[in-house]
């Protein structure tokens, strides 16, 4: 395109002083924007405020009978109260009263009656009674959203939801359950997001067609929480105001911007100018940096997401439990929790997350190619194994999956990696076609049988029974006995009794089980220096803003 | 002859305004069939894409009751055909549907981004622009010279650094070091929502309330992604004007005014860029109108809440109401570029009226 320019012959001087009046122009008009705009930015944030940078872009809905993901329960854990919850100040104490003050269990262990805390309003003025209590835990049974499980798996169903869930009186709440469960199996989850209480006026002002305010909800709050929404932009972010009033403590901070940054570097770049004072999703390159400036601090925190591979007991020479433990031998976890995973994963080898009531802390396994060898030749396989790896394309998972490669591939395994789709991986998984399977498993509720029900528990080996839910079952494991010790453990009254069930459960399940359990996934964030009393909910809750000064 | 004259007129007049009506009714067609085919396009890919839009919204762990009748209640369980029908009848009525990801109907969060992205375009566009053209201009003239050497070097830099670095050093940089400019997001978090809504973008609401302190921080959060953006398009339009520019300055006419004894600069300004106006104006709007369909990784590194991180993301999940709202309102956009372009053509040359 570029053609001949004829040779212009002269350049009068004109020409030239037009040219430098524009130039001198434009930088007078560039240096003007500039000062114009660098008085605006400001220097810190105002010490009754709290600004935050996440990811706020898995938001589904904001009800919560619907809610699910991370964000979703980190927002409505501040908005909404529960009748029994964790106390953020100490998360290891497992569930304290929360709008319930007290509760007793019938004596065939079916029949829970709650007292219902007094003066507590929600943020419409309305006062709490037992009544929101009632009609929030039917509502979330009625309309049967993912999270409902939660709730129905100990008997509640559509038909007998107004009979088993009843409020007695202003101050009385009484739940029947199907049959005898741990009465801390029944609050664990009632102190789940899907057990928290809104204001049924509220909800039924808005309701349509019939929907108990689902329409509504899912993009407004109507909770007893520390603070309210006030406004909200999928996407973009979110500002919640602090509740006054709210019955256990005065926030500090009076209001909560959230706001979505994806992008690291932006985050810590706004925390590092202290434009934010939270940045909650930065890579281990920048909080390395983060932790070495001066005004700025780290924090860590477990959260619930176990990494783990696992054998498919169908194919052969799998099924072999020397070779099962030759793979726990021949994987090098500290040395991926030290480079690849460092600050984002930590070694931990039991199915139960840490900070879950029953957590178990024995690491028995570490890399020892020597005796995985040995395994190998016992179960007459000296000449190697070949076996296939799937995983997710996900760069974390790819990293992983290629330094387990590695050592088995030492330990004389040779190891093809299958990197697919969520939906291909799961697919095969879940009609236990897969040689091995790499993944992640995030617990559903704050109690322990959430894992115990998937890890260790398979009441039908057979291909017909579909038990697609349980990673025991897709992974063809035929536990007999373990699963009659989970179920035991879900009945347990005695709450000390029933942690130490889960411990020897787990026990067993690291000499014996198909799985090698490998990681647990760390949290850390990125706070300015004077940020104090945050709490980010480690494995079992989410994170709690009324708690924080500055 | 006067009645005459008049009798003519007004059936030359007639005729024209009924060939103008068979103009606009053919371009209407055209314009249909347009966005129709984009439209099936768009639906069929996203409905082959290997994600499964119910599990995006139930979650990997429910149970077959719960996705079956989520399937249904999303309308999935119908031929594809059937399918797209349904959403061309409720697009007709102006009803987009909901989007899956934010619960809300997408035509409400398109009103949300696309003033946005519409923003950061225009912004990016006029320095562009501004500093594009005489760049181009300056390096024409000086062909072989460094004046041209320093354009192309400038505008080489811009076509080949990816914008996603770019505009990390740029935040780096003005924002971090200097202090110059805002950081990421359209405002600080303080000034969210304080003046009212009319058109989203936050330039013009500030002005239109009269909120100069809310005009200076949106101007200040814009002006790094603009430049950055705008960069990227002063790089194609500089190339683009030097080109143009080069050919023109060796046409003959050229050489007839430098001889009449016109001042080189308005041989320059006025009759050499005056002829390259037309192809520059496509030039212009081709530019301007892919800025509009939103920079996904300028949005991110900025957190800019525009219109291509909403259509990703949303084709990430299979949100495909989200997606096929957020491919019309692009597809009217090229369209509405293309008809202004028309337009300006008449405008500046003669020959096209």
């Amino acid at each position: 395109m570029d053609g001949d320019l004829a040779e212009s012959g002269r350049r009068s001087e004109q020409e030239a002083s037009q040219m430098t009046k524009f130039t001198s122009a434009f930088a007078a008009g560039m240096l003007a924007v500039v000062a114009m705009t660098s008085t605006a930015a400001l220097a810190a944030t105002p010490k009754d405020t709290l600004v935050i940078a996440t990811t706020i872009d898995d938001i589904v809905s904001l009800d919560p009978a619907e809610a699910f993901e991370f964000s979703g329960g980190d927002l409505l854990q501040n908005t909404y109260d529960r009748l029994v919850e964790f106390d953020p100040k100490n998360l290891g104490a497992g569930y304290q009263p929360g709008l319930a003050t007290s509760w007793t269990v019938s004596a065939d262990g079916r029949t829970f009656t709650l007292t219902m805390r007094e003066g507590v309003k929600f943020q419409s003025g309305n006062p709490f009674t037992a009544e929101d209590a009632a009609f929030s835990l039917r509502r979330a049974v009625l309309l049967e959203k993912t999270p409902s499980f939660i709730l129905t798996q100990f008997g509640f169903t559509k038909d007998n939801v107004n009979e088993t869930i009843k409020a007695t009186d202003d101050r009385t709440l009484v739940i029947v359950t199907d049959k005898k469960y741990a009465q801390s199996f029944v609050l664990n989850c009632l102190s789940a997001t899907i057990g928290s209480i809104v204001d049924w006026k509220v909800a039924m002002e808005h309701e349509k067609d019939g929907d108990m305010g689902y329409e509504w909800l899912k993009t407004n709050t109507a909770g007893t929480g520390a603070y309210a929404l006030r406004s909200w932009k999928p996407n973009e972010s979110y500002v919640l105001e602090a509740n006054a009033d709210y019955w256990r403590a005065k926030p500090a901070m009076k209001r909560v911007f959230i706001r979505h940054v994806s992008e690291s570097a932006s985050q810590r770049l706004q925390l590092e100018k202290g434009d934010i004072d939270i940045a909650r999703n930065l890579s281990p390159e920048d909080i390395a940096a983060v932790s070495g400036n001066g005004d700025l601090k780290v924090a860590e925190d477990l959260r619930g997401r176990i990494m783990y591979m696992s054998l498919n007991m169908k194919k052969a020479p799998l099924d072999n439990p020397k070779v099962v433990e030759a793979f726990k031998w021949a994987i090098d976890y500290k040395g991926m929790t030290d480079t690849i995973l460092r600050g984002q994963y930590t070694v931990h080898q039991a199915f139960l997350p840490l900070t879950y009531l029953g957590e178990l802390k024995e690491q028995p396994y570490s890399l020892d190619i020597a005796k995985a060898k040995a395994l190998l030749a016992e179960a007459g396989l000296a000449d190697g194994v070949s076996v296939t790896i799937n995983h997710r394309n996900e760069p974390q998972v790819m990293a992983v999956a290629q330094a387990i490669q590695g050592t088995l591939t030492q330990a004389g395994i040779k190891v093809e990696l299958a990197a697919m789709t969520g939906k291909q991986s799961l697919g095969e998984y879940r009609a236990r076609e897969h040689d091995i399977y790499l993944g992640a498993w995030g617990p559903d509720y704050p109690d322990p049988h959430t894992n115990a029900d998937t890890f260790a528990h398979n009441p039908n080996n057979a291909d017909e029974a579909k038990l697609t839910g349980k990673l025991a079952w897709r992974n063809a494991w035929d536990i007999p006995e373990m699963t009659k010790a989970t179920a035991a453990a879900v009945e347990e009254a005695d709450t000390e009794k029933r942690a130490e069930m889960y411990r020897s459960i787990q026990r067993e399940h690291q000499r014996t089980s198909p799985f090698v359990i490998l990681f647990q996934k760390i949290e850390q964030t990125g706070l300015r220096k004077g940020v104090e009393g945050l709490v980010t909910g480690s494995a079992i809750s989410s994170v709690y803003y009324w708690t924080v000064t500055k | 002859m006067s009645r005459a004259g008049s009798i003519t007129g007004g059936r030359r007049a007639w005729l024209s305004s009924r060939s103008g009506v068979i103009k606009a009714g053919r371009l209407l067609a055209s314009l249909a069939a347009t966005l129709l085919g984009l439209l099936l396009i768009t639906f069929l890919i996203g409905r082959v894409m290997p994600i499964d839009p119910v599990l995006a919204v139930v979650g990997e762990r429910a149970t077959n009751e719960v996705y079956m009748a989520t399937r249904a209640a999303m309308g999935l369980d119908e031929p594809l055909i059937v399918q797209f029908f349904n959403y061309l009848r409720e697009v007709l009525t102006g009803d987009f549907g909901n989007s899956l990801l934010t619960s809300r109907p997408v035509i409400d969060d398109i009103a949300r981004v696309f003033p946005a992205t519409l923003e950061l375009a225009t912004v990016a566009t006029l320095i562009g622009v501004i500093l594009g053209i005489p760049a181009g201009v300056l390096a024409a003239v000086h062909q072989g010279r460094w004046p041209d050497h320093l354009v192309r070097l400038i505008g080489l830099f811009g076509y080949s650094m990816p914008i996603f670095w770019l505009g990390l050093m740029g935040l780096l940089i003005f924002y971090g070091k200097l202090d110059w400019v805002a950081g990421p997001g359209r405002l600080d978090v303080f000034f969210e929502d304080i003046v009212p809504q009319v058109t989203g973008v936050i330039l013009i609401d500030s002005l239109l309330a009269g909120d100069t302190e809310v005009f200076a921080n949106a101007l200040s959060h814009i002006i790094l992604p603009a430049s950055v953006l705008g960069y990227y398009s002063l790089a194609y339009i500089s190339r683009m004007t030097r080109s143009f520019m080069l050919e023109q300055l060796a046409q003959e006419y050229v050489t007839t005014a430098r001889v009449k004894g016109l001042s080189e600069a308005r041989v320059i300004w006025r009759h050499a860029l005056g002829n390259v106006m037309v192809p520059l104006i496509t030039v212009v709007a081709l530019s301007y109108a892919s800025l509009l369909e939103g920079s996904v990784l300028t949005e991110i590194v900025f957190a800019w809440p525009g219109i291509g991180f909403y259509i990703t993301n949303a084709l990430l999940s299979a949100d495909m109401n989200a997606v096929l709202g957020g491919t019309v309102v692009i597809g009217l956009v090229f369209i509405g570029l293309n008809l202004l372009s028309d337009v300006l053509y008449r405008f500046v040359d003669p020959r096209a009226r």
